[in-house]
C-alpha cells in the first residue's frame, strides 16, 4: 500500500460517486449499477488494508447525503458489505470472475435488504419491484468494473 | 481517516481493533444517526454542512448537460431567435391581457367578499430558481435547486412552474436546496376538484406523468377533464393553485374506492427553471397553518360551551333577578353579538352561528375582547337581530 494505489483508490471512488449522481433518463437509472458500492467492494476485497470498513461507512455517508430519505440508512448497509468482503476477501479474490460476480450478486441482494427493511422502519416503504434491479445489472458489470480497477495496478496490493 | 494510514505487513484490523470491532462501532454510529435524524430531528445542522460540502460536485456532474444546452442556445440561428422573440411577443399580450382581466375580476372579487380594496396577491414574493439536478427515477423524484438559506429560502416552501405546481423544498442547504415533486412517491398534495369543490388528496406515483387519487369512494363526482387544484390545507400550499387533470377514472362495482389518475400541469420533466414562492401570511388564501398545533393544545375557545340560558319566558321564583342576565349573557351570548359587529370579512361564519350558537367558530377570536363589555343592553338585542 503506497500513496499512488491510496490516490488511485481516492480517485476510483469519486468517480463511482460521479457515476451514481449523474442525471440519467429514468428507463437508465433503473438499470444503473450502483457504482460505487461495486467499488467499495472491489477495494475490500484487493486491498483489504487500505480501504477497510472506513471506506465503506463514509461513501455509504456520501450515498445519504445524496439520496438517502435518513442519515445513515446507506452508512449502515455498505459497512455491512464491507465487512463481510473484508473478512471473507481471501475467499472471494481466489475465485474466478463468474464466482465473483455471483458473490457480488448476494452482495447487492443483502445490501438492497437492508435497505428495504430501513426504508420500511422509518416510513417511506419503496415496494417496487423496479429498485432490484441494479442487483442484477451489477453483477453483470462486475468483471468489467474489476478488470478497469485492476488496470494498470500490474500486482495485487 | 484511520484507516488510510496503513503500515505494511500489519495484521488486518490491528489498530483500532478487530474489523469485527470497527464494524458494530460503525453500525452503531449509523443507528444511532438514522435514530437522531428520523425521529428527533437533531441532524439538520449536519445535513446542511454536508449538503454544502456535496453541492460542488453535483454542480460538477450537471456541467455537461449544462454546457451542451449553453452550446445549443448559442448556436441557434439568427431566423429561429427571431422566430422565438416574435413567439414570446405574442405570450406577452396575451398574458398582458390576460392580466388585466385578473385584476379586474380580483377587484370584483375583493368587493363580493365585501372589503373595501382589491385584495393583494397572495404570492408575496418571486425568486426563479435554476435546477441545478435532477432524479426522476420511479422511487425517487427529487430536484436540486441553486438556491438555498442564502437566499431566503426555507424548509417546505412551495415550488411552481408557470403551469402550476411542482413541489416542495425538503432539505435546504447554503446555496442549495432539494425539492420534493408532487410525483414523487412519498409526496401527498391535498387539492380540490375545481367543478365541484371535492377535497382529497393527491399522491405521487413514481412517474412524471401522474398522480393517483386513491382515497375517493366509487360513487364521488369526478370525471376525466376535472381540474385539481390545491386546497390550502396542509400547511405548505396556498388555496386555488392548478395542480393536475383528471385523466382517468375507472369505477369498479366491487371495489369500494374509484382508481383515479390525474396528470400533472406542471412540466416536471422538461423545465429547467422554476419558482420559489413566498407567500403573504394573513392572507385569506395563504397556506392555513398546520392543525396539529391548536387541535393538540385544545384552544379553549374552541370547546363546546354551556347551553345558552333559557328563554325569559320560563320564569325562575327562587333567583332574584338582577344578578342572573348578568351573567348568563356574558358567557354565551356575546359570541352572537361581536360577531354581527366586528366580523364583516367573514359573512360565512356569521350566518353559521345563529344557528349553532353554543359551538360557533367566532367564539375563538371575539368573546376574549367583546364579552365583559357587550352586558346586558346588547344582549338582549341579539335574538332580534339575528333570527328572523
Amino acid at each position: 500500500m503506497n500513496v499512488d494505489s491510496r490516490a488511485r483508490l481516492m480517485l476510483s471512488v469519486l468517480v463511482a460517486l460521479i457515476l451514481t449522481v449523474l442525471p440519467l433518463p429514468p428507463w437508465l437509472d433503473v438499470v444503473r449499477p450502483a457504482f460505487l458500492v461495486l467499488t467499495v467492494i472491489y477495494w475490500s476485497v484487493n486491498a483489504p488494508r487500505a480501504g477497510g470498513l472506513a471506506i465503506g461507512f463514509f461513501a455509504g455517508l456520501l450515498l445519504d447525503v445524496f439520496q438517502g430519505p435518513v442519515l445513515g440508512e446507506h452508512a449502515l448497509a455498505l459497512s455491512l458489505i464491507t465487512y463481510i468482503a473484508v473478512r471473507e476477501h481471501q475467499r472471494i479474490r481466489s475465485k474466478p470472475a463468474i464466482q465473483q460476480a455471483l458473490i457480488v450478486f448476494a452482495a447487492l441482494i443483502l445490501y438492497e435488504v437492508v435497505l428495504f427493511m430501513i426504508d420500511g422502519w422509518t416510513g417511506n416503504p419503496v415496494t417496487s419491484p423496479l429498485r432490484w434491479v441494479h442487483t442484477v445489472t451489477g453483477a453483470l458489470l462486475w468483471p468489467p468494473v474489476a478488470a478497469i480497477l485492476s488496470y494498470g495496478a500490474g500486482h495485487r496490493v | 481517516m484511520a484507516a488510510f494510514g496503513t503500515g505494511a505487513g500489519r495484521p488486518l484490523g490491528g489498530r483500532g481493533g478487530s474489523a469485527g470491532f470497527r464494524f458494530t462501532l460503525y453500525a452503531l454510529l449509523s443507528v444511532i444517526m438514522m435514530y437522531l435524524d428520523q425521529r428527533a430531528h437533531y441532524l439538520e445542522q449536519v445535513r446542511y454542512i454536508l449538503q454544502a460540502a456535496a453541492y460542488p460536485l453535483q454542480l460538477a456532474v450537471n456541467s455537461p448537460p449544462a454546457a451542451w444546452r449553453w452550446l445549443k442556445e448559442s448556436l441557434q440561428t439568427r431566423e429561429a431567435l427571431s422566430a422565438e422573440n416574435e413567439r414570446l411577443r405574442a405570450n406577452a399580450r396575451d398574458l398582458g391581457l390576460r392580466a388585466m382581466r385578473y385584476e379586474a375580476l380580483a377587484r370584483e372579487n375583493g368587493e363580493l367578499r365585501g372589503l373595501r380594496d382589491a385584495l393583494p396577491p397572495v404570492a408575496d414574493r418571486w425568486l426563479p430558481a435554476e435546477i441545478v439536478n435532477i432524479q426522476l427515477s420511479s422511487l425517487r423524484q427529487r430536484l436540486l435547486l441553486n438556491r438555498g438559506v442564502a437566499n431566503g429560502v426555507f424548509k417546505g416552501q412551495a415550488v411552481l412552474d408557470d403551469k402550476g405546481l411542482i413541489g416542495q423544498t425538503t432539505h435546504v442547504g447554503p446555496w442549495s436546496a432539494e425539492v420534493i415533486l408532487i410525483t414523487d412517491p412519498e409526496h401527498a398534495v391535498p387539492v380540490r376538484v375545481e367543478r365541484t369543490g371535492l377535497r382529497t388528496i393527491a399522491v405521487g406515483a413514481g412517474d412524471t406523468t401522474s398522480l393517483a387519487l386513491p382515497y375517493l369512494p366509487g360513487n364521488a363526482d369526478i370525471k376525466s377533464g376535472d381540474l385539481l387544484v390545491t386546497s390550502g390545507l396542509g400547511g405548505v400550499f396556498p388555496e386555488g393553485y392548478p395542480v393536475a387533470r383528471v385523466t382517468e377514472v375507472h369505477r369498479d362495482a366491487v371495489q369500494p374506492l374509484a382508481q383515479v389518475r390525474a396528470a400533472p400541469l406542471a412540466h416536471v420533466d422538461t423545465d429547467s427553471e422554476v419558482m420559489l414562492v413566498w407567500f403573504r401570511a394573513g392572507h385569506p388564501a395563504a397556506p392555513a397553518p398546520a392543525a396539529s398545533g391548536e387541535l393538540k393544545g385544545g384552544n379553549p375557545a374552541m370547546q363546546p360551551q354551556p347551553a345558552p340560558p333559557k328563554s325569559r319566558a320560563t320564569p325562575e321564583p327562587a333567583s332574584p333577578p338582577p344578578p342572573a342576565p348578568r351573567s348568563e349573557p356574558a358567557r354565551a351570548l356575546p359570541t352572537q353579538t361581536t360577531a354581527a359587529a366586528h366580523d364583516t370579512a367573514a359573512p360565512k361564519r356569521a350566518e353559521r352561528s345563529p344557528g349553532a350558537p353554543a359551538a360557533a367558530a367566532p367564539a375563538a377570536e371575539t368573546s376574549a375582547a367583546g364579552a365583559p363589555a357587550a352586558g346586558a343592553a346588547a344582549a338582549a338585542t341579539v335574538p332580534g337581530q339575528e333570527q328572523p
